[in-house]
């Protein structure tokens, strides 16, 4: 029997669906091994957070504070929430594999002395836990050995935690030795937009090379996206050639994304890049190479030049509405 | 300065990858391996700050088979200095490494370690964080730009994470792992391919280091992932739109 432990991730003092997937499949855990599911924020200035946390069907949800937890940063993050699971007796501790996932989970098994487990898709019956390998092409069924365990889990893969029951908040003081810390944020360059964000958009319609630069983007790409009312997405070959931000990468190593419906125009569809769209429900390939790779994954493949079909289906879109 | 650069030898990334019907693994014959593409970024990047700073020693070390010599020479016709090889047979798993490398630190001191990301193999993306917990040290993961401060003292690292680029400020010595857009590596040179047939290669045995390497994770199987239904091709805009509203019913 072991107690979860949820690391309720939040930004600009909101939660995204991600963080109700990572409680989501925090309940699912404890369930299955018998025990209670908790929830944390850590931060300054943590009420509002930990009062809207605890309507998601936890058995209690820890407001986490310190100054040094004001910006997230690995190491005071990793010393308060290890502390925080040893100290209320959580022996897995959950979250969702995004970046600040990604960057703290590590550092927290290291002081549990937790096997850990990286963006998983699937909790088995029998314990097990499946995750991708070789960019989605070999799916690892795996089991944690030692008694704690840290797990990541991929934000598309599980459903967000229905509302449910009003748990009890506990304020905690974090332990934090300072005198260790050897990281300060500096700075956040956010890219603003008004769009729905990559990773919980209905529709995501992301463009890559052949739009050869990044006015084309505006220009072309952008409208059928709004049209659209989709999230905006790119191959990393348009954003390593400059042509849109880095947090608009949808891959291997950039974002997973699992829409309804994933139009890719333009992409010639890599092996890296599946790995970030494959999940999606419907794939749409827009793409005047008919042997781009991106047509083996796509459930409608329409060959052309994408600086007539986009705008013709920008119109046609509109002409539904 | 010494750099300390972890580097990982893997299936060339375009490769087709097939899992044995047994559940055993993926199929590797005929496939090519590579030095895994970030961990040549951060040898790439080792090199650069080697070469700003007119002097530093860069010192690789990967852990595997015998083969990944291979990537190590890679490594050494670079450009980097010399090459530590710690033998182990078999997929050797994340915490190993990471311990691996807290050894290897404590051995060579470097004033900076390297590494990729993560693997295109495995995906963890864990090894570089667990590092620098077992160290006390700091990390700056997913790297896109590293600024030194005069002093040596602390760097300046600009890292690509959900929302866009977030900078933080790191003493030294630290862990950076490198994320894609952190510079383009260069092809190894004749000459250096010549040199790197010189320059030292350590071989250590895993169990000369006296590390822990009770199993943390078990592999049960490998499976392949679900299979997608054939698609069908449109000829006319209209048709796409028409059969994603009545067909698909996603608009």
């Amino acid at each position: 029997m072991s107690n979860v432990l949820v690391f309720a991730e939040h930004l600009h003092k909101k939660f995204s669906k991600s963080t109700f997937v990572a409680v989501g499949a925090g309940k699912a855990l404890a369930a299955q091994s018998g025990g209670e599911c908790y929830a944390a924020v850590l931060g300054t200035g943590m009420d509002a957070l930990a009062a809207e946390l605890a309507e998601y069907g936890v058995k209690g949800v820890f407001a986490v504070e310190h100054a040094a937890l004001e910006h997230y940063t690995a190491d005071a993050h990793a010393q308060a929430l290890a502390g925080l699971a040893e100290e209320k007796g959580c022996d897995v501790v959950v979250a969702t594999a995004s970046s600040i996932g990604k960057d703290l989970l590590p550092r927290v098994a290291v002081r549990l002395g937790a096997g850990m487990a990286s963006d998983i898709t699937e909790i088995n019956a029998d314990g097990t836990l499946v995750r991708p390998t070789y960019a989605g092409n070999a799916m690892a069924t795996i089991s944690i050995e030692t008694p704690r365990k840290v797990i990541s889990v991929r934000a598309t893969a599980f459903e967000p935690a229905a509302k449910g029951g009003s748990a009890s908040v506990e304020k905690v003081a974090a332990k934090i030795d300072e005198g260790a810390l050897k990281m300060k944020f500096v700075s956040f360059n956010e890219t603003k937009s008004d769009r729905p964000a990559l990773t919980e958009a209905k529709i995501v319609v992301s463009g890559g090379r052949g739009l050869k630069n990044g006015e084309n983007f505006q220009t072309v790409l952008e409208p059928l996206v709004d049209a659209m009312g989709a999230a905006m997405g790119a191959s990393r070959a348009a954003v390593d050639a400059g042509f849109v931000p880095n947090d608009l990468q949808v891959g291997q190593t950039g974002k997973v994304v699992a829409p309804e419906l994933y139009i890719a125009v333009g992409i010639s569809g890599a092996i890296q890049h599946l790995a970030g769209m494959k999940d999606s429900k419907v794939i749409v390939a827009i793409n005047k190479d008919e042997e781009a790779p991106i047509f083996q994954v796509s459930d409608y493949g329409l060959v052309a030049d994408l600086f007539k079909a986009v705008p013709e289906m920008k119109e046609a879109v509109e002409r539904l509405k | 300065m010494k750099i300390l650069v972890a580097a990982k030898r893997v299936p060339d990334p375009n490769a087709t990858i097939k899992v044995r019907p047994d559940g055993t693994g993926i199929v590797t014959d005929n496939l090519k391996y590579v030095v895994n593409p970030f961990c040549e970024i951060a040898i790439e990047e080792a090199l650069r700050i080697k070469e700003k700073l007119g002097g530093a020693e860069v010192v690789l070390v990967s852990i595997g088979a015998q083969v990944s010599q291979e990537q190590l020479r890679t490594g050494l016709a670079m450009g980097a200095d010399r090459a530590i090889l710690v033998l182990a047979d078999g997929d050797v798993e994340p915490i190993v490494v990471a311990r691996v490398l807290e050894k290897l630190v404590a051995q060579e001191s470097p004033d900076l370690v390297l590494m990729g990301k993560q693997a295109i193999d495995d995906d963890s993306n864990v090894v570089g964080q667990m590092l620098a917990e077992m160290l006390g040290w700091a990390q700056a993961t997913f790297a896109s730009e590293i600024k030194f401060a005069d002093d040596k003292s602390s760097a300046v690292v600009t890292r690509e994470v959900d929302g866009g680029l977030e900078d933080i400020q790191v003493s030294l010595p630290a862990i950076i792992t490198a994320d894609l857009r952190l510079n383009e590596p260069r092809y190894a040179s004749l000459p250096g391919i010549m040199k790197a047939r010189k320059k030292e290669l350590k071989e250590i045995p895993l169990a000369d280091l006296g590390i822990d390497q009770a199993v943390q994770i078990k592999v049960q199987k490998i499976a392949p992932p679900p299979a997608r239904q054939a698609g069908k091709r449109v000829e006319t805009v209209q048709e796409l739109v028409d059969l994603l509203h009545t067909e698909a019913k996603v608009i």
